[in-house]
């Protein structure tokens, strides 16, 4: 599966999700494919194990396969994690009206070290999800905390969560690392949502469309304020997002502000006038003025 | 061997049991309940804004759950203080491990409050 360069994330799309961990393809799957879905997600879908060719767990012909090859959702996700991803796992997730309790606020699997690398959760909600259905509840720019799973139990809400709302045929790709939780459905519908997550099998270097990489506009998303992170956290933010975009660029020496740069700064030149030859040679005890 | 002598099975039944009749013991306050409020600061100083929050009720009137609002209670940890509510723990400040200071991880700034609510009322 390669897809079509026209059909790849800008840079400023991938800027977005660097400074985010998320993109949402608001209401991209057309309604035909969405009502077949509903029908094979309530039956479920076999399991494989992790790291299964996408080939081999979503065949031509699939709804799944479908889905995936639709080009705006194929060239968001080639731009992620590359050509011909493995697909770690995938599961159905149905929350019955008033049904369930929300999921501590999580991030999935177990803490995760990588620094040069991510895996891509795609979230596709074939029905509109409401307020009250307690769509997922995910907060902007937490993917790059080193956290493990739900040891973020205690954290009910942040200043600038996002508590999902859509139109049908929302598909949303999510940084592996997000903070997120499946909320409470408290309306009289139940509520859908199919969930791939994918493990990239190239580096992930220049994946998207880098025709723009110049254009200010990627700066600006890469430096995204975040609502929970106002103060000091803010800042290493910027310096984690900074490093993402050095390893996705290849450029060794990209920064946001002057963080990175300026700790890099110990100058071995010694200067011309620094030739007094008696400092920097004494002997043990010199400081007691024996 | 010298020494104290060493309890025998019925002594530490009769302890066991002693520990069980003490936490019996009626409260002093039975119409009291606590309510806990943790707040997550964006800085150290307990003037600065509110992050994140979370809340538990221990009258059982209420259940707060993850996602259950977008505005926090309070704007700063001090607005707390305003509002009534008694901060009883506050995070140390903890030195960044050496060669892994700009790593990020859990929020740092946080503030536990308790207030007692009378549920007779």
């Amino acid at each position: 599966m390669i897809v079509d360069r026209k059909h790849l994330l800008s840079s400023v799309e991938m800027a977005h999700f660097v400074a985010h961990g998320s993109l949402a393809l608001e209401g991209v799957v057309p309604d035909v494919l969405n009502d077949r879905d509903i029908a094979v997600l309530e039956t479920g879908l076999p399991a494989h194990p992790y790291g299964t060719p996408l080939d081999t767990v979503f065949p031509a012909g699939t709804f799944v396969r479908d889905l995936l090859d639709l080009p705006t959702v194929a060239g968001a996700v080639q731009s992620l994690v590359g050509p011909h991803p493995a697909i770690d796992h995938h599961a159905v997730h149905v929350r019955p009206p008033h049904g369930g309790e929300a999921q501590p606020m999580h991030a999935d699997a177990v803490l995760d070290t990588r620094v040069d690398a991510f895996d891509v959760q795609l979230m596709y909600y074939p029905r509109a999800v409401t307020l009250e259905q307690g769509g997922t509840l995910s907060v902007p720019g937490t993917h790059l905390r080193r956290i493990n799973e739900s040891a973020i139990g205690r954290y009910q809400n942040l200043v600038g969560q996002t508590r999902l709302v859509c139109t049908a045929g929302t598909v949303v790709l999510l940084h592996h690392g997000i903070w997120h939780g499946g909320r409470r459905n408290d309306s009289d519908v139940p509520r859908y949502m199919f969930k791939i997550r994918f493990n990239p099998t190239v580096r992930q270097l220049r994946l998207w469309n880098t025709d723009d990489i110049d254009d200010p506009a990627v700066r600006a998303e890469l430096s995204t304020a975040l609502p929970w992170a106002t103060g000091p956290e803010g800042r290493l933010e910027l310096v984690n997002r900074a490093r993402l975009w050095r390893e996705l660029t290849g450029d060794a020496d990209f920064d946001i502000d002057y963080y990175l740069t300026r700790e890099q700064l110990r100058p071995q030149l010694i200067a011309p006038g620094a030739t007094d030859t008696r400092l920097g040679g004494g002997r043990a005890a010199d400081g007691w003025g024996l | 061997m010298t020494g104290a002598p060493q309890p025998t099975d019925s002594d530490t039944d009769s302890r066991t049991d002693g520990v069980a009749d003490s936490f019996s013991t009626p409260s002093a306050t039975p119409h009291l309940r606590q309510q806990l409020l943790i707040l997550y600061l964006a800085t150290s100083s307990l003037d600065s804004a509110v992050a994140g929050w979370t809340r538990y009720d221990g009258t059982g009137r209420s259940a707060p759950t993850m996602g259950d609002g977008d505005e926090p209670p309070n704007a700063t940890g001090l607005d707390a203080l305003l509002a009534g509510w008694r901060l009883i723990q506050m995070s140390q400040l903890m030195p960044p491990a050496r060669g892994a200071e700009y790593d990020v991880s859990y929020l740092p700034h946080e503030f536990l409050f308790e207030r007692l609510v009378d549920i007779g009322s």
